[in-house]
């Protein structure tokens, strides 16, 4: 029995303590100490992993069968490049490469459009036509690796590239593996690679789910991210309801056109973001994990199981690092990583300690990879499910993140929904008006930050790098270009180019006449101008 | 006084413009922010339309002397002189390059909202 002092803190707050009351970054409350009293009838004690609805994890053993997978980003600027890399990878036994576009790839422009000077290959690879996809696939078994493009505003030309690719090199499609991010909803409120506006966006993501179901069956043509939004300056609450909406959005597109829940959500995956309170994270997941279970069962009524999982990968986020002694960022990112693991993860990806300043050399990436496996091979991460599981603490945060984010997610219904929410920037304002508070909060010393507002040091201030920018490239780029184009049949491309537009006019699915259009080797450019034709420019709402 | 806060070039990442403009709008400035991805020339023209007496170009991905040549090119073509500042992803090497061609100030990533605050609080000053 516990005695009567111990006993007096059962479920006491902090000031009937008369301690500090702390609040965590979502706002919520926490006691200074938590019991059985302080778990009800819907918490996971009672639950098993691998079982309905998965707030322990999706899978019965999670990484007693296979530890999560490690994924590590790269960019490299040309289409010969990452060919080289394609080769490497393969070489030496792996199975998948990140694909990074520069801006100009991203927003629509061709690399010889003047407001794409200065950023052609930057950033990522330039794709002008489906020549450079040619070039970046020459002599890759597509069978042997999985491609996964950073690709949004442009998505749908890019993956009706990389099937287009595929179909003329032979391949039977319908076995073709791969993922898009192809997240339009998240790049209205953080990253900005929009083009059109956002109905229209929505619809064009729908368009590539409906085609990807029909005919490239084993493609994931979406990742919702809840990662950029909490990186704008949305908290961990609003992180998990925000992509939850859009999540939801293209769910309920993709029902529109006839495919069943069952035959979707098992394609769907996230992308949510690590920094801040390590209970607060693993609470936010565990709770973001089983109400996502719940509405895809009980809202959209489906019958498998795997339909319920929340497939994520989740990784520590830059906005947590700092530039100030950047070597703590390595310390940082363990407990990151840590965090991920806890949350049961699918797929974990780290962001080097240097990151903040300059591009990560080799030796700061390899420090990531070896943090990750570190505490699979040292700390026995992998050897049972869910260890926080049944922690009164844990297990009592985790109802009321799932209470919280159900509720932050009725908050956008009132804003009539996602689309409309970000279309009027609703939103936007949210995320930004918490990014101040928190930015000031950091500045003012009123957020501590180790190495930035306390316990500084005075120190060489660290300089940010950028990789010089490579004219020569960018011209070769804009030269190959012309070569495509000269060498086109032009009537053949104005004819494509004209049906694509005739089938945004008549609201037919694009992926069809896209697909065309690419294999004519129209450019990316070309092919958004023409749906501009039809859907107009996204105009963006100042809201700060 | 009225800044216009701007994000020239295809960059989309905007937190930083918008905790400046809470910051500045704070302190009693007025505040007109451009939007995503405007041309050097849209910029200008909201300038002067809005008769404002201070820009700030908000650029993280690293094309900022590229846009600020853009800058200075635009201002002299029209007779313009507007002290124009540049923030966001700035290495320490390019502050005094970007002064030369024609910025009143750089502020790297890591500033204090309140110092670009008092640097513009100094301006209205001395206008």
């Amino acid at each position: 029995m516990a005695d009567a002092k111990i006993k007096s803190m059962k479920g006491k707050t902090a000031k009937e303590l008369n301690v500090k009351p702390v609040f965590l970054e979502s706002g919520l409350e926490v006691n200074p100490v938590y019991t059985a009293e302080d778990l009800n009838a819907t918490s996971s004690t009672h639950e098993m992993p691998g079982e309905y609805p998965f707030t322990r994890g999706i899978h019965p053993t999670m990484y007693r069968n296979k530890p999560f997978t490690i994924r590590q980003y790269a960019g490299f600027a040309s289409p010969e490049e990452t060919n080289e890399r394609f080769q490497f990878l393969i070489k030496n036994g792996q199975s998948g490469l990140n694909v990074a576009f520069d801006l100009p790839t991203q927003c629509g422009l061709d690399s010889d459009d003047p407001r794409a000077f200065g950023e052609v290959g930057r950033v990522g690879m330039s794709i002008d036509t489906l020549h450079d996809f040619e070039i970046a696939f020459k002599n890759i078994d597509l069978d042997k690796i999985t491609v996964s493009m950073t690709i949004n505003g442009t998505a749908i030309i890019l993956i009706a590239m990389y099937i287009a690719m595929a179909e003329k090199a032979g391949y039977d499609i319908s076995t073709l593996r791969g993922t898009a991010q192809n997240d339009i909803l998240k790049e209205f409120i953080g990253r900005g690679t929009w083009i059109f506006p956002v109905d229209k966006s929505v619809k064009l993501v729908v368009d590539t789910i409906e085609y990807c179901a029909k005919h490239v069956p084993k493609y994931s043509p979406v990742s919702v991210c809840g990662y950029h939004i909490r990186e704008s300056g949305a908290n961990p609450i609003q992180e998990m309801a925000y992509a939850f909406c859009i999540a939801k959005a293209y769910t309920d597109g993709a029902l529109s056109r006839g495919i069943t829940i069952d035959d979707f959500a098992s394609r769907l995956s996230f992308n949510f973001d690590i920094y801040g309170n390590l209970f607060e994270q693993v609470a936010k997941f565990r709770g973001g994990r089983r109400l996502w279970a719940k509405i895809i069962r009980e809202e959209y009524g489906a019958k498998k199981d795997s339909s319920c999982w929340l497939r994520m990968i989740a990784g520590g986020g830059g906005g947590g690092l700092t530039k100030e002694q950047p070597e703590n960022n390595i310390v940082r990112s363990a407990y990151y990583a840590l965090i991920s693991a806890l949350s049961g993860t699918q797929t974990m990806a780290l962001c080097s300690y240097d990151e903040a300043y300059t591009i990560p050399t080799e030796h700061s990436a390899e420090i990531s990879l070896r943090t990750m496996q570190i505490m699979i091979h040292e700390m026995g991460i992998c050897d049972t499910v869910d260890p926080l599981g049944g922690s009164y603490y844990v297990e009592a945060l985790t109802d009321k993140f799932e209470e919280e984010i159900k509720k932050e997610m009725k908050t956008v219904e009132k804003w009539d929904g996602i689309i409309n929410a970000v279309a009027t920037g609703k939103i936007q304002e949210s995320v930004s008006k918490q990014a101040y508070v928190r930015e000031m909060g950091m500045q003012t010393g009123k957020v501590p930050k180790v190495g930035v507002n306390i316990y500084t040091r005075e120190e060489e201030a660290k300089d940010v790098e950028f990789h010089p920018y490579n004219l020569k490239a960018a011209n070769a780029q804009i030269g190959e270009l012309k070569t495509t184009k000269a060498a086109r049949d032009s009537e053949k491309v104005k004819a494509c180019l004209a049906l694509v537009k005739q089938d945004a006019i008549e609201d037919k699915n694009l992926m069809p006449s896209i697909i065309a259009a690419v294999k004519e080797y129209c450019t990316v450019g070309e092919i958004v101008s023409a749906m501009k034709e039809v859907y107009g420019e996204f105009k963006e709402p100042i809201f700060f | 006084m009225k800044v216009l806060l701007a994000k020239p070039g295809l960059d989309g990442h905007d937190v930083g413009v918008k905790v400046l403009a809470h910051g500045l709008i704070e302190a009693g400035f007025k505040v007109v922010y451009t939007g995503l991805r405007k041309t050097i020339e849209e910029i200008v023209d909201m300038a002067t339309e809005n008769k404002v007496d201070i820009i700030g170009m908000s650029i993280l991905s690293g094309t900022h002397l590229v846009l600020a040549k853009k800058m200075k090119e635009v201002m002299d073509e029209r007779k313009l002189n507007i002290p124009w500042f540049v923030g966001g992803n700035i290495p320490a090497k390019d502050i005094d390059e970007l002064k030369k061609i024609g910025a009143a100030q750089a502020f790297p990533t890591g500033s204090k909202v309140m110092d670009v605050v008092a640097y513009f609080n100094a301006i209205k000053i001395t206008a």
